[in-house]
């Protein structure tokens, strides 16, 4: 069985951030390897070592800065990457839904994997679509923010949990090939051993252009514009306490009185 | 003539507040583009709540009867047919875990963009602007796009709408394709439960990414003692099993409503705010101050936890 990962190296950004027009400023960015995403490779590399993965390949969209966070993926264990980036995807500032899985779907049927697992949604644009508008293209089953994978697969079933609002855990068999996007919580994410590390610089990272893949370059120019960025308006009306943090742990402790809390 | 179709949203025979709240976020739309908000009621005792559904704003309710609970084959079929139908300019359903589980595949069937997890909507009948929020909860941004689309929105964003309606409701014909169902749903279970139920304790003491690792949850232990109070975190320190699952508020955890809320190294996340947003006084102690918590916050500290907490718990033993 061959399992697609896709992993996004998404932007972080400080606690103190400055907005220009509608981007963050560069100074104050970071860049790392999706939460969910992390969860994902986790999930395809334990499938591996439990004999039922032959191949764990991930899958990028992202220029050549972001090859180290591929590379994170590949000392976690999965065995190779693929990476599309293309000029017509430079200036675009919003790739969306619809974009993303067309580049994607031309990834699937290149690579005809059993299983694709995503993040949930992402750190950054938090879209949270991707993989659901993916199965849906491909013909695929799915399941979306999935913590809980029964790893036998019998007869070709991924018997999931689904993680619901409010405590509540929907139990859902999909039949392979299928799309299943990763709640976090469902593993725990290895570190990268410095073997892995080493090793992950010799795996193949394979880079393709939108013209490889067959993919229309117009389809990346998507249907939706950013207009507008901005930092959100307070609230409440907050009241900070100052000072060092016992002249501050004692008007806390002053309230919790006043409310009773405390002996 | 159909501007907005919205999709309403239920579980295990309940329906859910945000089936309510997609009607003022419909109706501000639909009356934007000066069109009729229909709503969609899918699977369930469809009939019961298409008269629960009926207030005011609602100018037609279809009723799709197939199926008990949820299942996201049937409701892409359904809202794909209904769209077919209808022809709105725009579909609003549900940014939950059942909305995400369906939204991108009828937006991908029918060549729609879709755009998810809205906290603002406003048009001008030809442009459709969204207002959400980027790298969870640090900027907002806004969205536009041109023609039909889809969009899911985000609970508790719109109030809910009131009244009683007239709104016809009919029965709506689906025709569901069994084999392109695409999963069966096997069962539900509870999960937490166990020991202790915060949702029931009056101080909670909360605890996130802050406190850094778990040899470091023994100080939040030591306060809550000093306060008898009750220990609760949010979602990362359950996903790395630092506390057990029924401690988490939020979202996908429990919704809670104590008399004080202490958030410790909480940034805030929009899925555990959900969850807490209830409580009648929150203390936040964080050393970011802007910090998603302090926008609900009543009282702040924008301190180093690791020397706040002591203090504290030195202040009560």
């Amino acid at each position: 069985m061959k399992i697609l990962v896709t992993v996004k190296e998404v932007a972080t950004v400080e606690d103190e951030f400055e907005i220009e027009g509608t981007a963050i400023a560069d100074q104050y960015l970071g860049a790392d390897l999706n939460e969910w995403d992390d969860y994902a490779v986790e999930e395809a590399v334990q499938l591996q070592e439990a004999g039922l993965a032959d191949e764990v390949v991930t899958v990028t969209i992202g220029p050549e800065d972001c090859e180290q966070t591929i590379r994170q993926a590949l000392a976690k264990g999965a065995d190779r990457a693929i990476r599309v980036w293309d000029d017509a995807l430079e200036d675009v500032d919003v790739l969306d839904v619809g974009a993303k899985t067309d580049i994607l779907e031309a990834v699937v049927e290149d690579e005809d994997p059993d299983l694709i697992l995503t993040g949930v949604q992402s750190g950054d644009d938090s879209w949270g679509a991707t993989g659901v508008a993916l199965a849906e293209d491909l013909g695929f089953e799915w399941a979306a923010v999935v913590n809980h994978l029964e790893h036998d697969l019998e007869d070709g079933v991924a018997s999931v949990r689904r993680e619901l609002e409010g405590g509540v855990e929907e139990l859902t068999d999909v039949e392979l090939p299928a799309v299943l996007t990763i709640q976090t919580g469902i593993n725990e994410p290895r570190y990268a051993s410095l073997r892995g590390i080493r090793q992950a610089q010799r795996k193949p990272l394979d880079v393709q252009g939108l013209g490889d893949l067959g993919v229309d370059a117009a389809a990346v120019e998507g249907a939706v514009t950013l207009t507008e960025m901005y930092e959100p308006e307070s609230e409440s009306d907050v009241t900070v306490w100052e000072g060092g943090a016992e002249d501050t742990a004692g008007q806390l402790a002053e309230l919790l009185r006043e409310k009773g809390v405390a002996p | 003539m159909t501007s907005v179709l919205a999709i309403t949203d239920h579980r295990r025979g309940e329906l859910r507040d945000i089936s309510y709240e997609i009607i003022t976020a419909g109706r501000e739309l639909a009356d934007e583009t000066g069109g009729d908000l229909h709503l969609a009621v899918i699977s369930g005792t469809v009939d019961e709540f298409a008269e629960k559904l009926d207030r005011d704003g609602v100018d037609a309710i279809h009723t799709v009867d197939y199926g008990e609970e949820f299942n996201h084959g049937v409701y892409s079929q359904a809202v794909t047919q209904l769209y077919d139908e209808l022809a709105p300019q725009y579909v609003l359903a549900p940014n939950s875990v059942n909305g995400l589980d369906y939204a991108p595949a009828v937006a991908n069937e029918l060549d729609l963009p879709i755009v998810t997890d809205a906290v603002g909507l406003e048009t001008d009948g030809d442009t459709l602007a969204v207002t959400r929020e980027m790298f969870g909860g640090k900027v907002e941004t806004t969205t536009e796009l041109e023609g039909e689309a889809i969009v899911t929105i985000r609970s508790a964003e719109w109030p809910v709408a009131e009244g009683t309606g007239d709104a016809a409701i009919d029965a709506f014909d689906v025709e569901i394709d069994e084999g392109a169902l695409g999963s069966t749903v096997t069962g539900f279970e509870e999960v937490g439960g166990g020991d202790v139920d915060i949702s029931e304790a009056d101080v909670l003491v909360s605890v996130g990414r802050g406190i850094e690792e778990e040899d470091n949850i023994p100080i939040i232990e030591e306060l809550a003692d000093a306060l008898d109070a009750t220990v609760s975190s949010s979602r990362p320190i359950v996903d790395n099993g630092w506390l057990p699952k029924n401690r988490q508020v939020g979202q996908s955890g429990k919704v809670v409503t104590p008399d004080v809320y202490i958030a410790i190294g909480i940034s805030g996340a929009v899925q555990h705010v959900a969850g807490m947003k209830g409580s009648d006084t929150i203390v936040a102690i964080n050393t970011d101050p802007n910090a998603p918590i302090m926008d609900i916050a009543d009282y702040a500290i924008h301190d180093d936890l690791f020397d706040v907490i002591p203090a504290l718990t030195e202040a009560f033993q």
